[in-house]
């Protein structure tokens, strides 16, 4: 691949020298297609730092035409035709392969594998290639991807794309992107040799953004410059790191909040089966992942059959995964753990052999490598809130957390059965004499208990692996969760998941990860040794139960 | 806890034995067959990397039972479980080699289940072949290492990211145990020695399974803002990388800003995730999938056929056991015994092919020799070579950049015959090794 016969580097600085000429012509009159043809077959000629060249090369050009080009040179659809070696878009539908010509866009007949050659990109030819097209899609008349083409300016700080720019600047009509665009012309302006008035304008441009590229850039500026502009970066660089370093709080905040809502989402269905019934449930976990490979399953059928579904995979999911794992926790109820009450070292052993036992079944089923969990459209990347970077699955799963937290309560307020189930676990021979069937209680509350793992895992399927050690991870942070925050009692849970997630996100960047974790370890234990019930105890009668 | 082991030990044994009792009766262990044991977790936490490479094994021994077999018998595999659980693992393998005789065991994924059974194959002079990139820093009589020494996989990775994407500041980020350790302390020295200031190298260790990854991007997003290209290199393990790679994508870490290289991300953990995201992200291995070779096309073909399932993956740790198979086959047929101490002699200098389209040679130091390659992760789970060394590197087990290590030299051929050879002192013996 890289030893490049003779012939071939005479084409490299015949194309080379074409380049320069065409550089000087483009200005005067835009090239033709007929000379930017040589230059696409350039991509496909060298090594990586000749395509990065040829990439150049074509962004010089400035005509928009050639973008089409390197978006599919960055999406993998470029090839090679070994023959003549000519470049050609290669448009896949099934197994057969279509030749597009680059330039005019007209399909030129179907071509055999063995006749192509993918052209390789690296992460460096991608980042020519996202330079390149922010120059060249600037006018664009997409909002997103001028949006894009700005930041891609921005990054690059290249002097020689202000022409470029400002061309753009005049011509925008979304406030949005223009703001972005005028960054990055200060951007490039602050690594030009423009005067320092312009440099001090730019300057307090940057700062107004705010961020750590922002930063970064002034810090930089600071170092090579002198003077005023070096006092004006210096004060820029100082007023965004201080306003950052607030933002970082709010961040771990946040980062808590969310880690807290997966211990909650994990620990609120232990809270009924261990904090309301008191069974020591060892095969919580394995609900949770029951619930996930619900998902999984919903996900594979829809995916097969009904591909136009899949952004409401996960809405179909969660009462199916509620169904599933309820029914399985209702069997393990009736079969096993209605025998084991009053008696937590065999229900302990018992449900830890159980857990093994799903385990391995799921392992059977599905193999034990991971299954794959889409996220939908509406779960997938992140948003900017000032400073704070919010994931958009971080964000439902704290919502979904909530909901499922704010009807569960309501459940056990006002429904029925809520009422059964605090009756017959509170007194148990009293609520059998005024005419409660108790064993049927017991089963429905084992199985509102798993049903509600069965959800954790539609949501965590969103986040973590979805294999057979799912659970696992899981059972000890929910155990934690719900000893620490007080058995029997749901507020109890929620607010122990919500100080334990915040908690550990102000400990990590100090103590790093694992130290992190023994250090909330060792809190709990203190706890524990002070409050024996956790934070909000249960008094009265129901303790003794 | 303690209880909960208990039980899992207990319920694992009594599976095991029933498995075991089905898969290698006595009654029909005759003369006319050669055994060989296969030691890989079957339950558990390792299952997901291990069952695969049981089953790649079963296909090797297949195969070569269909090209007639070993000095004129066939061949048997012994299939034990020893369920992620590393004192069972030492356990298994005295069963195997006692129990049922077997001429060369394959087996062992952690470097922690490897440490278990050392001494066992030691004391009983029986054959180890150990196919998954380790940290080095160990050389035994009676195992070869045909998975990546740091010198095969880490090094050459590191020099691909300082020379083709000119890397100036590193995040060494890990889970917290042995293998991430002693790779992150190879590098950093490594790293100091070519230049890189203490305040660009930042480290970071994760416990197994940490899925809460937000608050560690964050900061590497914010380390990597400094002005200078920033890379991740990971020794993350296991299950903790989908929750990583997920985290990255989600928090808009592209591969062109800050890419991440791995050490122990191959096709099938990237089965479990969508990889639009993280094209671009590296790994460093010593096979792809993707390579285009005839050997490799034929293997995957054979395998998809044995497996009956055209999706699953092939990687790195099958190619190493094909290798590891196949030499120890060829030195077999070279002695004209499965005698473990005849088979050491002569499987030193033994070569077969690769599948990169090279061979592969078995060194004095019980490493072998490979390609490295460095892939880029693609839209569709698979890895395209962006580069590869010029030639085959010979796997190092001492490093050369540790103090401890780097005047120890390994040769196990006569005369010398030791694993620790101190070249200073010129005496046998020291650290680690036996």
């Amino acid at each position: 691949m890289y030893s490049i016969d003779p012939t071939l580097r005479a084409l490299r600085v015949y194309i080379a020298t074409l380049a320069v000429l065409f550089a000087v012509l483009v200005h005067s009159a835009g090239a033709g297609a007929a000379e930017i043809a040589p230059l696409i077959n350039a991509l496909a000629q060298g090594n990586f730092d000749d395509r990065e060249k040829a990439i150049e090369n074509l962004a010089a050009t400035g005509d928009a035409g050639v973008a089409p080009v390197l978006e599919a040179l960055d999406g993998g659809n470029l090839y090679l035709r070994k023959t003549d070696g000519s470049v050609w878009i290669v448009r896949k539908e099934g197994d057969s392969l279509t030749l597009v010509d680059p330039r005019s866009g007209a399909a030129a007949g179907a071509a055999g594998a063995d006749e192509i050659e993918k052209i390789k990109v690296n992460n460096r030819l991608r980042r020519a290639i996202d330079a390149a097209l922010g120059s060249l899609t600037l006018l664009s008349g997409d909002v997103a991807t001028r949006l894009n083409a700005a930041q891609a300016v921005f990054k690059s700080r290249d002097p020689t794309k202000i022409a470029a720019i400002e061309k753009a600047i005049a011509a925008e009509p979304d406030a949005g992107v223009k703001i972005a665009m005028e960054q990055a012309r200060a951007a490039a302006l602050l690594t030009s040799d423009a005067s320092d008035d312009i440099k001090l304008a730019s300057i307090t441009i940057i700062t107004a953004r705010g961020d750590r590229e922002a930063l970064e850039l002034l810090q930089s500026l600071a170092d090579r410059s002198t003077g005023p502009v070096q006092t004006a970066a210096l004060a820029g660089a100082h007023s965004i790191a201080s306003e950052l370093a607030a933002w970082d709080a709010a961040q771990n905040v946040w980062y808590g909040l969310s880690l807290g809502s997966v211990l909650l989402l994990a620990a609120i269905g232990l809270a009924i089966t261990f904090g309301v019934m008191g069974v020591i449930n060892m095969a919580h976990g394995e609900m949770v992942m029951i619930g996930a490979y619900t998902t999984f399953v919903v996900q594979e059928t829809i995916r097969t059959s009904y591909p136009g579904l899949f952004d409401y995979s996960l809405l179909i999911a969660v009462p199916l995964a509620f169904i599933v794992a309820g029914a399985i926790g209702v069997l393990i109820e009736r079969t096993i753990i209605r025998f084991l009450y009053g008696r937590p070292l065999e229900t302990l052993l018992a449900t830890w052999g159980l857990s093994l036992v799903l385990q391995q079944a799921v392992r059977t089923m599905f193999g034990p490598t991971n299954r794959e969990v889409g996220n939908p459209s509406w779960m997938s990347g992140a948003f900017e809130l000032g400073q704070i970077t919010i994931t958009y699955n971080r964000l439902w799963i704290l919502c979904f957390t909530l909901a499922v937290f704010a009807i569960l309560l309501a459940m056990l307020r006002y429904t029925a059965l809520g009422l059964e189930m605090r009756a017959v676990t509170q007194n148990r021979r009293m609520a059998a004499s005024m005419g409660i069937a108790t064993s049927r209680v017991d089963a429905l509350t084992f199985g509102l208990g798993s049903g509600i793992a069965g959800i954790a895992g539609v949501a965590l399927s969103q986040i973590d692996n979805v294999s057979p050690n799912l659970g696992q991870s899981y059972i000890i942070d929910s155990f934690m969760v719900v000893v620490f925050g007080g058995v029997g009692n749901l507020w109890g849970t929620l607010v122990g998941a919500f100080t334990l997630g915040i908690a550990n996100k102000f400990l990590e960047p100090v103590a790093g990860a694992v130290l992190g974790k023994i250090a909330i370890l060792v809190l709990i234990i203190l706890f524990i040794q002070k409050r024996p019930r956790g934070l909000f105890a249960l008094k009265g009668r129901a303790v003794e139960a | 806890m303690q209880l909960g082991k208990l039980v899992k030990t207990g319920l694992g044994v009594a599976c095991m034995t029933g498995m075991l009792g089905f898969l290698a009766d006595p009654a029909q262990a005759d003369e006319g067959t050669i055994k060989v044991g296969i030691l890989h977790s079957l339950s558990g936490t390792m299952a997901i990397s291990e069952t695969t490479l049981k089953d790649a094994m079963l296909m090797l021994i297949d195969e070569q039972n269909k090209k007639g077999g070993l000095l004129g018998k066939k061949l048997e595999a012994v299939v034990v479980d020893p369920a992620s659980n590393w004192p069972l693992f030492a356990e298994k393998a005295r069963e195997l080699i006692q129990q049922d005789k077997v001429a060369a065991v394959f087996g062992c994924w952690t470097s922690v289940s490897r440490k278990s059974v050392l001494p066992v194959f030691e004391e009983l002079d029986s054959l180890l072949f150990y196919p998954v990139q380790y940290e080095g820093e160990e050389s035994s009589r009676n195992v070869f290492y045909t998975g990546a020494a740091p010198n095969q996989q880490a090094i050459p990775a590191v020099d691909y990211l300082m020379q083709s994407e000119s890397v100036k500041r590193w995040v060494l980020a890990g889970t917290d145990y042995v293998y991430p350790r002693t790779t992150n302390k190879i590098l950093e020295t490594y790293l100091k020695l070519k230049g890189v200031k203490d305040e660009d190298i930042m480290i970071n260790y994760t416990p197994f399974g940490q899925s809460d990854w937000q608050s560690i991007v964050a900061e590497i997003k914010k380390f990597g803002t400094a002005g200078k290209k920033t890379a991740v290199v990971s020794t993350i393990n296991g299950d903790a990388n989908v929750p990583f790679y997920k985290e990255l994508a989600n928090q808009g870490i592209k591969a062109e800003d800050i890419p991440v290289v791995a050490f122990s991300v191959g096709e099938e953990e990237l089965a479990g995730v969508d990889t639009k995201p993280l094209v671009g992200h590296l790994a460093a291995w010593n096979y792809f999938m993707s390579i285009d070779t005839p050997e490799n096309k034929d293997f995957i073909a054979k395998w998809h056929a044995f497996i009956k399932n055209d999706k699953r993956t092939t990687n790195d740790p099958m190619e190493a056991h094909y290798i590891g198979f196949n030499m120890w086959v060829k030195a077999v047929e070279k002695a004209g015994t499965t005698d473990p101490d005849k088979v050491i002699d002569a499987i030193v200098g033994v070569s077969v092919p690769n599948l990169s389209g090279g061979y592969s040679t078995m060194m004095p130091n019980h490493h072998i020799t490979k390609p490295v390659l460095i892939g880029e992760i693609q839209g569709d789970g698979q890895f395209e070579t962006v580069w590869q060394t010029p030639g085959l590197v010979v796997g190092d087990e001492w490093s050369d950049y540790l103090p401890d290590s780097k005047d120890l030299i390994s040769d196990w051929r006569a005369p010398l015959s030791c694993g620790n050879f101190n070249v200073k002192t010129g005496k046998c013996g020291g650290k680690g090794g036996t």
